[in-house]
């Protein structure tokens, strides 16, 4: 083998390693995070105040995206699906389908990756840019605990508001998609509504609300990691910014992965 | 150092004065950076002590082990008394309510007015403060005290540089603090509002009697409002006494300070 290609796959094989590592640690240190999180949940303190206004950030702040979303999610599936259902004769299954893979499925996900873009980077920059400007080391020195003010709030925020978002967007998207059934195929609201809730089951309802609050979790919990921990300087903000988004979604596909598999579990999908 | 022994009178300085932090062979590392390598320093009620250093010399580092801000690997920091590494978290917080902590960048909470940064140390501690109820009236005390009264309901990204230094102050005030540790308090200040920064810290110190640590590296302000200065060279305290006789010393590490 020459010599170069030698020397690039021994960079390769240093840089897997070293990412691999840096994985590691990372996952390490959000445990560690996590773990920081449940030992301060409970002890008083209590700052309601901060968690009512970082409800009304997270949550009513997000409800025009997230409507948006679920409103344009349940429009396009629709009209993307009918054709093919159309085809096998299959249309009158429409509204069990769409509204089964809304709640089940593309509800949750979606939504809790369009928060991740929202959210996770909004508290990664807001919290990188009080670290780096040490207004976090302020907070410290006054004789407050910024971890339990700044990370806190924002995590339960983001675990109790997260799946209210979903059930909004899950909501429009249904809209959206009985806007299509009642132009293209003559079908009521009511009787797709009607449909969609008799399709639906609790095993469809209860899996799905349980992981949005583990999804509100993760968002909250990335975020606020990535920005507490900020490395110095604007890069650094920027790459916190965006590493808790990339790493918030990443947590989501792996959360939504095991909540699945418990799922087939419980309820035989 | 042999010239250090000859200028330091440490007894003519600060004789009988209480002391208020007392840091014994503070060292610090960040791996092969080892940037406090045995430092002593000592403050005493009511003095004025400047700490000059190049930059990256350590003194932020110091600063920020002496609050409890990070942990000394090794060496010891007594604040009025108190074991700062011994402390528990509430202990901590209770004692960060008596020092008082000026940040070089001021690290106003930009996301709250005035009203609110200068509210916020002070709803944390109602049981000090007689509740929140006087709370109105001590931050219009506090920015009265450094000409600000009028500024109370702007938000920090309204406010120059030397507006946000001074509100930095009216907020490490507003706690009442024994003590005080500015952090390069006219770094990037033009000359002027540096002169008006100078002027009020002395001013506070003389009206609240307390006593300050000053980390700077300019020269003016040191002259104007040190008792006492220690020079921070390699980790260690190289040189210490007041002003003046410090800016005699032909020693050229110390020479350099006061070019």
């Amino acid at each position: 083998m020459s010599p170069i290609f030698k020397d690039a796959g021994m960079t390769i094989t240093v840089q897997i390693r070293n990412n691999i590592i840096d994985f590691l640690r990372q996952v390490g240190d959000l445990s560690y995070f996590a773990g920081r999180f449940f030992k301060e949940v409970f002890k008083p303190p209590f700052e309601f105040n901060e968690l009512l206004r970082q409800c009304y950030n997270v949550g009513n702040r997000s409800t025009p995206l997230v409507g948006i979303t679920g409103f344009i999610i349940g429009l396009v599936l629709t009209l993307q699906t009918r054709p093919t259902m159309q085809e096998f004769g299959a249309v009158s299954w429409m509204p069990h389908m769409v509204g089964i893979s809304i709640v089940r499925e593309v509800g949750p996900v979606v939504i809790a990756l369009i928060c991740a873009g929202r959210i996770a980077s909004g508290m990664g920059a807001e919290l990188g840019s009080m670290r780096v400007t040490e207004q976090i080391d302020a907070m410290e020195v006054s004789g407050t605990n910024p971890f339990k003010f700044l990370v806190v709030t924002r995590v339960v925020a983001t675990t109790l508001m997260v799946p209210l978002l979903v059930v909004f967007g899950d909501m429009l998207a249904l809209y959206g998609s009985s806007l299509v059934e009642y132009f293209k195929g003559d079908v009521s609201f009511q009787l797709y509504f009607n449909e969609v809730f008799n399709s639906l089951q609790y095993g469809d309802l209860i899996p799905a609300t349980i992981k949005s609050f583990f999804f509100g979790f993760a968002i909250g919990l990335v975020g606020c990691y990535k920005g507490y921990y900020c490395k110095k300087g604007t890069v650094g903000v920027g790459k916190a910014a965006n590493t808790a988004v990339v790493m918030a979604s990443m947590l989501i596909f792996i959360l939504d992965f095991i909540a699945v598999f418990i799922s087939d579990i419980f309820y035989e999908l | 150092m042999k010239e250090e022994t000859e200028i330091i009178d440490k007894d003519s300085l600060v004789a009988n004065r209480e002391v208020v932090i007392d840091i014994k062979e503070l060292r610090k590392s960040f791996g092969d950076n080892h940037v406090l390598n045995g430092f002593n320093m000592t403050l005493h009620k009511g003095e004025n002590l400047v700490i000059m250093g190049k930059s990256g010399s350590g003194k932020s580092v110091m600063i920020k082990c002496l609050i409890g801000l990070m942990s000394p690997d090794s060496g010891s920091v007594n604040v009025m008394g108190k074991d700062l590494i011994k402390l528990d978290r509430t202990a901590l917080d209770e004692l960060r309510t008596d020092v008082g902590f000026l940040f070089q960048g001021s690290a106003l909470y930009d996301s709250m007015t005035v009203r609110e940064n200068l509210e916020f140390p002070l709803r944390r501690h109602k049981d000090k403060f007689d509740g929140a109820l006087n709370a109105e009236k001590r931050v219009i005390e506090a920015l009265e005290n450094v000409g600000l009264a009028h500024a109370v309901d702007l938000m920090p990204s309204e406010l120059s540089g030397g507006m946000k230094r001074r509100v930095a102050l009216a907020r490490t005030l507003i706690m009442q603090p024994k003590i005080i540790l500015y952090d390069e308090p006219t770094s990037g200040l033009d000359p002027i509002t540096s002169k008006e920064i100078i002027e009020l810290m002395l001013h506070i110190q003389e009206q609240y009697k307390t006593s300050s640590l000053i980390i700077t590296h300019d020269v003016d302000c040191a002259r104007v409002i040190s008792d006492r200065m220690i020079l921070l060279v390699d980790g260690i305290n190289y040189a210490e006494g007041t002003f003046k006789e410090l800016s005699k010393v032909t020693d050229p590490k110390v020479r350099a300070f006061f070019k």
